[in-house]
């Protein structure tokens, strides 16, 4: 019974991969090659960070049969009582950065907790939330720009990783990725279970590991990995982990893909909710804390609008707005996409209402391909 | 002569080839049944005719009356006169009885809808299936027979020529099943033609006019209904002879593990409770079976009991000798319980999800280290219970949705074995199960039975419920009306104790 276990592809990730390298290809194009200078690459994944991190936890929630329309509004919150607790109180950096993520995580109960044991949809309380963290914002900040950080902070959202350290990075993860092949391989032979060929599980990651170089390789050209992407990556890299390895990820595609039947396999489901809604607090509090470092200011207006690029960057990468269905490295991808089209149009002096307008088609069509896509499977 | 006819029908999805070459006549005006084992082919065959399967992605042809068809959706199917009730129903729950019945084909006056002449014409049709209720009830306030039942009234009213009933019985009591027949008699004298699929043989045998066999997707040959008789049909569509179906074994009772004594439960602040005043005794080792109607209130009994509701016990429940607070599913799974629900698409699977993640889904604390999956060991597991319970599908990595619906219920099963129980709950455990695979049931029970699990078995089936249990009770409106012995039960006793409480709500 060796063959039980189909030979399987990813469909979905590769029609996002290909679509991303169409996207640079025509920029690339368009702008005479400055696209993928490494200036330009450095420029992309600094911009990609907010709205990846937010997409880390907006896929949680959405798998999980919900949808967050605060998270812009707790980001600026967030950042704010960064930026305030700093300039105005003279912390130091690091009780700002725990600080910061505690108040994220309380405004994270805060809405899992009606969400999950008082039963208002999360589509309201989160509306709710929009509004009330936007206020608090207003009014503890008295609507002023607060500014400028100090230096340590800057660090979260300006800095980057020495050349040496960026190379040694990317040698321990190449490693760490052999490794984990192998040990599969091995674990997998001794169950007697079916196994991909070895061409195909050690072609993956080596294809992988010369593009991670080349990446890296890019970047350092420029200054060196931006310190805000290697914190996307760890975050993305925990939660894609805990997303497929965990009991507590598991129990979160389940409740989002049938309730009842999660219910009465004894999933918690209120536990469960409420622990996404405090993760999309405390991610939304990292993210908060990259943009204030990065704007060297706390602004009222921070954030606005941020929950929809998070939740196109979700939807685009195939997660389904009915739930139970959704990877984070489709959402990374779908923030890479956004992010490429602002910055190529921007690029090409193309005016800002032509970009709304390019990226509302861009997310109807992803999610037209991805359902005509399922119909030809399915039939 | 033959109103339809389907010829070298070939179906493949990735990883299956569901038909091979079949051919299908049928006869105008007759009912025509349609058997095989879980997952032979014949819902496929039934979404081909349909034409949920468009014409294009299968091969073969079609012809009604001597016409080539080419289906794309079902609307083209419709007005060729195919109508098909599907095995999963799809009424939209939050609609009245009338408007699904009107679905898509409201009646109009001046563009507007007349809801009088279709409340009007839904009474009408309300009446033809034998349901005295009125069509402006909500579908959600009704029970899965009654559903069946509008199902039936919605195709009808449509006026078609061919109807086709993916297990139209599978989920209704005796009584409806008697009213179904009724209606099926009604039809063929009206000459409209009927194909009927079942893996209930002793209907089969009583209604169909000729049936036709399926086997891993081919025919194996169509008959007149004098021409075999049921176990001639087992053994067509086994390819073997099947002998005593219910393997009972006269169970050593062992002591009590579970024991009810004045158990009441009241959902939230309602004052009426879910169940009434139950008071049981389930020993290990004991198959303890559950008759009754539909709505008599065993799934909320059995519901109630696992922690499926939100609200409050009265009365006691032990435990193998030790008190149990009715808290959650979760509390119940570890104390030892399991509940195989009677709908296993709500409250069984995640459809969307594979066949492992499903069957381990009530167990992964059994397969994980301080809450890390071990996705090995995971699929090792699964490996193990499909085996045991000879699930087809094409991988462990298939999701549900795409298995035959016998093969479905046999995931749920799985789940529940994997998670080790001590009382094991089934609810209608054969419902829409081939007669091969529910000896296996059987048997599974009798093995797990040896093992000292108890077992309460609700079911509709009365043969299966009187071959299969040690002791039968019976429950109407909600509370117990009796026990019957082995010796003492049988088929009156139990309808009259059933019938014996309050009368039912439906009148016939
Ligand atoms: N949409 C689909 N995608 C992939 N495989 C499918 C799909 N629909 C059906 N199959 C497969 O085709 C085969 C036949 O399934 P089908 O539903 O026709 O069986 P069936 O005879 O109706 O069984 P049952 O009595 O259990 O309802 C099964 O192996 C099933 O897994
Ligand atoms: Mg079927």
């Amino acid at each position: 019974m060796k063959n039980r276990i189909s030979f399987k592809l990813d469909v979905r990730a590769y029609t996002l991969i290909i679509a991303l390298i169409m996207i640079f290809v025509v920029f690339t194009i368009l702008t005479n090659g400055d696209f993928i200078s490494s200036r330009n690459i450095t420029n992309l994944s600094r911009q990609m960070t907010v709205i990846g991190i937010l997409a880390v936890g907006m896929t949680l929630i959405i798998v999980a049969g919900h949808i967050d329309l605060s998270v812009g509004s707790l980001l600026g919150l967030t950042g704010g009582i960064a930026a305030i607790l700093q300039v105005w109180y003279g912390w130091s950096t690091f009780p700002v950065i725990i600080v910061t993520i505690l108040a994220g995580i309380l405004l994270g109960l805060w809405q899992g907790w009606w969400v999950a044991y008082k039963g208002v949809p999360a589509f309201i309380v989160t509306l709710g939330g929009m509004m009330i963290f936007r206020g608090i914002l207003l009014g503890i900040s008295g609507g002023q720009t607060v500014a400028p950080m100090n230096e340590s902070f800057r660090v979260i959202g300006q800095a980057y990783i020495p050349y040496v350290i960026g190379y040694l990075l990317t040698a321990v993860l190449i490693v760490f990725a052999f490794i984990m092949v192998a040990r599969k391989r091995k674990r997998r032979q001794k169950l007697d279970l079916a196994l991909s060929p070895v061409s195909f599980d050690y072609g993956t990651v080596i294809v992988f590991s010369v593009l991670i170089t080349l990446f890296v390789y890019m970047l350092n050209r420029y200054h060196g990995i931006p310190v805000p992407l290697l914190i996307l990556l760890v975050i993305a890299g925990i939660f894609i982990f805990v997303s497929k390895n965990t009991t507590f990820g598991r129990h979160i595609y389940a409740i989002g893909g049938n309730p009842e039947a999660a219910k009465l396999s004894g999933i918690n489901i209120k536990r469960n909710i409420l622990s996404v809604f405090v993760i999309m607090g405390a991610l939304s509090a990292v993210a908060g804390m990259v943009l204030t470092s990065r704007l060297n200011a706390g602004t009222v207006s921070a954030g606005q609008m941020y929950e929809l690029d998070a939740i196109a960057a979700v939807v685009i990468g195939g997660t389904s707005l009915m739930g139970g269905v959704g990877t984070i490295v489709g959402s990374i991808l779908g923030a890479l996409i956004m992010a490429s089209i602002d910055n190529g149009m921007s690029m090409m002096n193309v005016p800002p209402f032509w970009q709304y307008i390019v990226k509302g088609m861009i997310l109807i069509l992803a999610v037209w391909l991805d359902i005509s896509s399922k119909k030809k499977t399915a039939s | 002569m033959s109103i339809l006819e389907m010829r070298g029908i070939t179906k493949e999805f990735p990883g299956v080839k569901a038909l091979d070459n079949v051919n299908f006549k049928v006869k105008k005006g007759e009912i025509h049944a349609l058997c095989g084992e879980n997952g032979a082919g014949k819902s496929t065959l039934m979404k081909v005719l349909s034409g949920v399967h468009p014409h294009g992605t299968y091969d073969g042809k079609i012809l009604i009356n001597d016409k080539e068809q080419n289906f794309q959706t079902i609307r083209d199917s419709e007005n060729a006169g195919v109508t098909i009730i599907y095995q999963e129903l799809a009424l939209v729950k939050d609609m009245t009885i009338a408007e699904n019945i009107f679905l898509g084909n409201e009646p109009t006056s001046n563009g507007f809808i007349d809801w009088e002449t279709m409340f009007y014409e839904a009474n009408k049709w309300l009446k033809k299936v034998g349901l005295s209720i009125e069509s402006n009830l909500k579908v959600s306030n009704l029970g899965i027979g009654q559903q069946q039942l509008i199902e039936i009234a919605k195709a009808l009213s449509k006026n078609c020529e061919i109807i086709i009933m993916d297990e139209p019985t599978a989920a209704l009591a005796e009584e409806e099943v008697e009213i179904l027949i009724n209606i099926l008699h009604q039809l063929r004298e009206d000459g409209i033609t009927v194909i009927y699929i079942s893996h209930k043989l002793k209907e089969v045998m009583r209604i169909s006019d000729s049936v036709t066999i399926l086997r891993d997707g081919q025919t194996i040959g169509t008959k007149g209904i004098d021409e075999i008789d049921e176990s001639g049909i087992i053994s067509m569509m086994v390819g073997r002879e099947l002998k005593d179906l219910f393997p009972y074994e006269n169970n050593k009772i062992d002591e009590v593990i579970l024991k009810l004594d004045g158990y009441s439960f009241f959902e939230h602040k309602s004052k009426k409770p879910v169940t009434d005043d139950v008071s049981l005794t389930l020993h290990k080792g004991e198959v303890l079976g559950i008759g009754g109607l539909m709505g008599a209130g065993r799934t909320e009994l059995a519901t109630s009991l696992f922690g499926g509701y939100e609200g409050k016990a009265e009365g006691s429940v032990y435990i193998d000798g030790e008190k149990y607070e009715v808290k959650g599913p979760k509390e119940a799974i570890d104390k030892g319980l399991a509940y195989v629900s009677e709908d296993r698409k709500r409250y069984g699977l995640v459809l969307g999800m594979d066949v492992a993640k499903n069957t381990t889904m009530a167990s992964l604390g059994q397969i994980s280290s301080l809450s890390f999956i071990n996705q090995e060991r995971e699929i090792w597991e699964t490996e193990k219970y499909n085996k045991k319970m000879r699930v087809k599908t094409p991988s462990l990595e298939t999701k549900v949705v795409t298995l035959s619906g016998g093969n479905q219920q046999k995931v749920v099963l799985s789940k529940w074995l994997m998670s080790g129980p001590k009382i094991l709950i089934l609810d209608e455990p054969t419902r829409g199960i081939d007669v091969g695979a529910k000896q296996e049931i059987y048997k599974l029970i009798n093995e797990l039975t040896a093992q000292g699990v108890g077992i309460i078995m609700i079911s509709s089936e009365l043969p299966e419920l009187l071959g299969m249990s040690d002791r039968v009770l019976v429950m109407a409106d909600r509370k117990i009306m009796g026990e019957l012995s082995k010796e003492e039960a049988n088929q009156e006793a139990i309808l009259k104790l059933a019938t014996g409480g309050e009368n039912i709500e439906e009148s016939h």
